[in-house]
C-alpha cells in the first residue's frame, strides 16, 4: 500500500548569514530541522568553542583539561580551538567584568584584534555580560575588527543601540539577546534592523537554559521560531545561536566529578554538553557555542548523521 | 474525532423522517460532528456505516498498555506535532536491552538500578527488552525467565522466530510484554500469539509503504493492540519515518494510527545516548537502549521529563527550605517562587557562586517571579508566611533575606512584617555570583 509522503510546503526560509574571512555560510534553511524530504538545509549548523580572555575562574577539571597549557593566553587558546577543529572561535571578554579585572574597551579590543588575526575562521565576540559594559566595549571591539566579519553580541533591548550601530558601520553581525521570550526575540530583531542593520546579519540568542535547567523553553521558542520563518515571518527568520556550553556546564550533572549514582563524570559532562546541544539542533537552533572539543566532535558526528538525505 | 459533519452525512440513510430528533441527516450529521448528538439515535443507520463512524472517531493515536502491575505504563494518545501546540500526553518508554547470550541477572539488575531522583521525584527506565540473539528457543526462554524473575519491569520479548516466541509467552504472557515483532514472513503466527496473551503486538515494517500493508493485515486478522516500527535505524531516516507517522496519524490516515518504537541501540554509548534523546523528543513511544550506565541514562531520561512537562501548566517545586552546599548559620536566605525554572536558575547560579546558601521558594502557584508580582502571590504577606512558616530566620545568624531585583518594591513592607532586614538582590539569577561578592561576603 503507498503511502502518500505528508510534505509541508513552506513559503519562505531562514536568512543566509556570511561570517569571518572565508565567507563561512550559516542558516539558510527552507525545512524544519532534518526534514531533508520536504525542503533544503544548505549549510550544517555550525561549532564555535569558547576562548575566555583570562583564566576561568569556574571551571571544573574536566573542562581546563584541554586547554591547560593556553588558559591564560588567548591567542594559543583560539589555535588550539582551530586545531580541535571548531567552524569558529567564540572569544568571550571576561576581564571586562567590573567583578574581575574590569577592563577598558581598548584593552579588551586589543586581545581581540590579536585573536583575529591568528585565525582563518569566523570570530564571535561576546562581551563579559554586564549590558552597561558591554555596550561601551563591544563599538571599540567592532572597530578594531573592522572588515573581519565577525559575530558581536550580546546586544539585549537596554544595550543594542550603540552595538548595532558599530556592528553596522565596521561590517559584522549581531546577536541579539532576549529572555525566553518569543515575542522578545522579534521585538528586538525588529528594533535592530530599524536601525538599518539587515536580517542576514542578525543571529537571535533565546538565552537558552541547559538539559534538566529548562531546556523545553528554549526547545518550543525555537519550534515555534522555526515555524514562523518558514510560514513567511521575516522577523524570526534568522539564525538562532545556542550558548550551549555556558549553560550546560553550570549543571552539577555536568560538573561534579563524584556522584556515584550518576555514573563517572567525562561521559556525562560530555552528554551533558552533548545533549542539550543535538535538541536545540532538533529544534531548529543554527550557532552552537560549546565549551569542551570533546563534545564539539560527539555533537558533529551526529550533525553529520541527522544531515544525511532522508528523502522517500 | 476529525470527522465533518459532510464526511459524517455521507454515511446516514438519507431517509430525512426526522426520528433522531433534526429535521434532516445533514442536520443530524452536523450535530454529530460537534459532538453533540450520539449516533444511537438514528435507527437506521446500517451496522457498516455505525464501524465506519465508530472508528473514525477514535483517537489519532491509539493508546497501548504495556505491562502488568505498578510498573505497568501506557504510551500513545498523542494529539500534536509540536509540544507547544498543547502537550506531549504519555512519556517515551525506555527499554535497556539485555541479550539471551549474555549474563540476564547481572545486566538486569543493573537495569533495576537505573533510578534517579529529581527535586523529590523519581524518575527511572521501564522495560527490559531481551533480545533472542542466540536463535535458540530454549535459551531464550531461559533468559525470559531469569529477567522476569529479576524485575518489577515489563518486559519487551525481542525474537523474529514465533516459536520461540510462543516459549517465551508461555513464561511471561501474564504480564503482558510487548511481542517483537511481526513481519512480513511471520504476522499471522505472532497476531495468534499476541491475541493469545492480549500482549502488545509490533508491527515491523521494510519502509513506510510496508508497514501500513502489514499493518492493514494484521487488522484485517482482528487486532489493533499495536505498535509500529518502520525499520529505519539510521538517525536521519528514524527522524523522518518518526515525523512521517506521526503527520499521518493526526490527519487520521488509520494504518498509522498508532505508538511507535525506535531503536537507538550503538555500539557506542554516547552516540546510543544522543540517538535516544532525540527519539524521545521526536515522537517515539517507546525507544531501545543497550547501556545499563547511568551517565548515558539519565541525559535521556532528564531530557524526557523536560520534553514531556505541559507548557501550559507550569512545573512547581516544593515550597520547603532548600539548602545549598552545607549552609551553616551565617549563609544568605535567597526568596523566589516555586515556579521551577526560577527554582533551577537560582539554584545553579547560587552553586556556581560556591557560596552556601538556603532558598526558600514562595508557593506562587508555579508561575515567575514578576508575573506572580503582576498576579498579587508574590506579596510581602506571601513572602512573610513563607519565611515565618518555614522558620528560616531561626537558622540564621543575621536576621535578613534577600528577595529578587525585579520586586524591590516589596522589600519595604515585607521588612516591617518580618522585623527583619530585607536585602534586594540582582534582577537576574545571573547576577547571584557577583552580587554575593560585591554585596554579602563584604557585608
Ligand atoms: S433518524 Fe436517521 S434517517 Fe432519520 S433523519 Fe435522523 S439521521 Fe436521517
Amino acid at each position: 500500500m503507498a503511502v502518500t509522503i505528508a510534505k509541508e510546503r513552506w513559503t519562505s526560509k531562514v536568512a543566509e548569514m556570511t561570517l569571518g574571512p572565508k565567507g563561512l555560510k550559516v542558516g539558510g534553511e527552507s525545512t524544519l530541522p532534518f526534514l531533508h524530504f520536504e525542503g533544503e538545509m544548505p549549510n550544517r549548523p555550525v561549532t564555535a568553542l569558547e576562548v575566555f580572555d583570562m583564566e576561568p575562574q569556574d571551571w571544573p577539571d574536566i573542562l581546563k583539561e584541554p586547554f591547560a597549557d593556553v588558559l591564560n593566553d588567548p591567542v594559543a587558546w583560539a589555535k588550539k580551538v582551530v586545531e580541535y577543529g571548531a567552524d569558529m572561535v567564540a572569544l568571550r571578554l571576561m576581564s571586562a567584568h567590573p567583578d574581575w579585572k574590569d577592563a577598558s574597551a581598548d584593552e579588551v579590543a586589543k586581545t581581540a584584534k590579536a585573536v583575529a588575526e591568528a585565525i582563518d575562521v569566523p570570530l564571535i565576540v561576546l562581551g563579559c555580560g554586564v549590558e552597561e559594559k558591554d555596550g561601551q566595549i563591544l563599538p571599540v571591539v567592532a572597530e578594531a575588527l573592522e572588515g573581519k566579519k565577525c559575530l558581536i553580541g550580546c546586544a539585549t533591548a537596554d544595550n543594542y543601540k550603540s552595538i548595532t550601530a558599530a556592528v553596522n558601520g565596521y561590517g559584522h553581525s549581531v546577536i541579539a539577546s532576549s529572555p525566553l521570550d518569543i515575542n522578545l526575540c522579534k521585538q528586538l530583531n525588529i528594533l535592530i534592523t530599524e536601525m538599518g542593520l539587515p536580517l542576514d546579519r542578525i543571529a537571535f540568542d533565546p538565552l537558552v537554559g541547559a538539559l534538566g535547567y529548562g531546556i523545553e523553553y528554549a526547545y518550543s521558542i525555537m519550534e515555534r521560531a522555526r515555524m514562523g520563518a518558514l510560514t513567511g515571518d521575516k522577523m524570526l527568520a534568522t539564525p538562532i545561536v545556542c550558548f550551549v556550553g555556558m549553560e550546560a556546564w553550570k549543571a552539577k550533572e555536568a560538573k561534579d566529578p563524584d556522584v556515584p549514582e550518576w555514573g563517572p563524570q567525562a561521559d556525562r559532562a560530555i552528554l551533558w554538553e552533548t545533549t542539550t546541544a543535538t535538541t536545540f539542533a532538533i529544534a531548529g537552533g543554527t550557532i552552537f557555542i560549546l565549551r569542551h572539543p570533546e563534545s564539539m566532535k560527539r555533537f558533529n558526528a551526529f550533525i553529520d548523521e541527522a544531515m544525511k538525505p532522508n528523502a522517500y | 474525532m476529525g470527522l465533518t459533519g459532510l464526511e459524517i452525512f455521507k454515511q446516514l440513510p438519507k431517509k430525512n423522517c426526522k426520528e433522531c430528533g433534526q429535521p434532516t441527516c445533514l442536520a443530524f450529521a452536523m450535530q454529530l460532528a460537534a459532538g453533540k448528538a450520539s449516533l444511537d439515535a438514528c435507527p437506521y443507520v446500517s451496522d457498516a456505516a455505525r464501524e465506519a463512524l465508530d472508528a473514525a472517531s477514535a483517537p489519532p493515536v491509539a493508546l497501548v498498555k504495556i505491562g502488568a502491575g505498578e510498573k505497568a505504563f501506557q504510551i500513545g494518545n498523542e494529539t500534536v506535532l509540536f509540544r507547544h501546540d498543547k502537550r506531549f500526553e504519555h512519556p517515551t518508554g525506555i527499554a535497556i536491552q539485555v541479550s539471551d547470550t549474555e549474563d540476564v541477572k547481572a545486566k538486569v539488575e543493573k537495569i533495576n538500578k537505573l533510578v534517579f531522583d529529581r527535586v523529590g521525584q523519581v524518575h527511572e527506565v521501564n522495560m527490559v527488552a531481551v533480545a533472542n540473539d542466540s536463535g535458540d528457543a530454549a535459551k531464550f526462554a531461559d533468559a525470559v525467565k531469569t529477567a522476569q524473575d529479576n524485575t518489577a519491569y515489563p518486559l519487551l520479548l525481542i525474537s523474529g522466530d514465533a516459536g520461540a516466541m510462543e516459549k517465551a509467552l508461555e513464561i511471561a504472557g501474564a504480564n503482558k510484554p510487548v511481542v517483537y515483532a511481526a513481519d512480513a514472513n511471520n504476522y499471522e503466527a505472532m497476531v495468534a500469539l499476541a491475541k493469545k496473551y492480549e500482549a502488545p503486538l509490533v508491527v515491523k515494517g521494510s519502509d513506510l509503504n510496508n508497514l501500513a500493508d502489514l499493518v492493514e493485515k494484521v487488522v484485517a486478522l482482528g487486532y489493533k493492540n499495536l505498535i509500529l516500527d518502520s525499520g529505519a535505524r539510521e538517525l536521519s531516516k528514524v527522524v523522518a519515518d518518526q515525523t512521517q507517522i506521526r503527520r499521518q496519524a493526526l490527519k487520521l490516515f488509520r494504518p498509522f494510527g498508532y505508538p511507535t518504537i525506535a531503536f537507538a541501540n550503538n555500539d557506542d554509548p554516547i552516540m546510543e545516548s544522543m540517538y535516544a534523546s532525540t527519539y524521545v523528543a521526536k515522537y517515539a513511544g517507546i525507544v531501545v537502549m543497550n547501556s545499563a550506565e547511568p551517565q548515558h541514562i539519565l541525559p535521556v531520561i532528564t531530557l524526557r521529563l523536560n520534553v514531556y512537562t505541559d507548557p501550559q501548566k507550569p512545573i512547581a517545586v516544593e515550597s520547603k527550605i532548600y539548602e545549598l552546599l552545607n549552609p551553616g548559620p551565617d549563609a544568605p536566605v535567597l526568596v523566589t517562587t516555586n515556579f521551577s525554572l526560577s527554582y533551577f536558575c537560582v539554584a545553579g547560579d547560587t552553586e556556581a557562586s560556591r557560596v552556601p546558601a538556603y532558598i526558600i521558594p514562595v508557593d506562587t502557584d508555579g508561575i515567575s517571579v514578576l508575573t506572580a508580582w503582576a498576579a498579587g502571590k508574590f506579596t510581602p504577606e506571601t513572602i512573610a508566611d513563607t519565611v515565618k512558616k518555614l522558620g528560616i530566620l531561626e537558622k540564621v545568624n543575621h536576621n535578613s533575606i534577600i528577595i529578587p531585583g525585579g520586586v524591590a518594591v516589596l522589600s519595604g513592607k515585607t521588612a516591617e512584617l518580618l522585623g527583619c532586614e530585607v536585602i534586594v538582590g540582582p534582577r537576574e539569577s545571573a547576577g547571584i555570583p557577583s552580587f554575593f561578592k560585591q554585596r554579602w561576603l563584604n557585608k
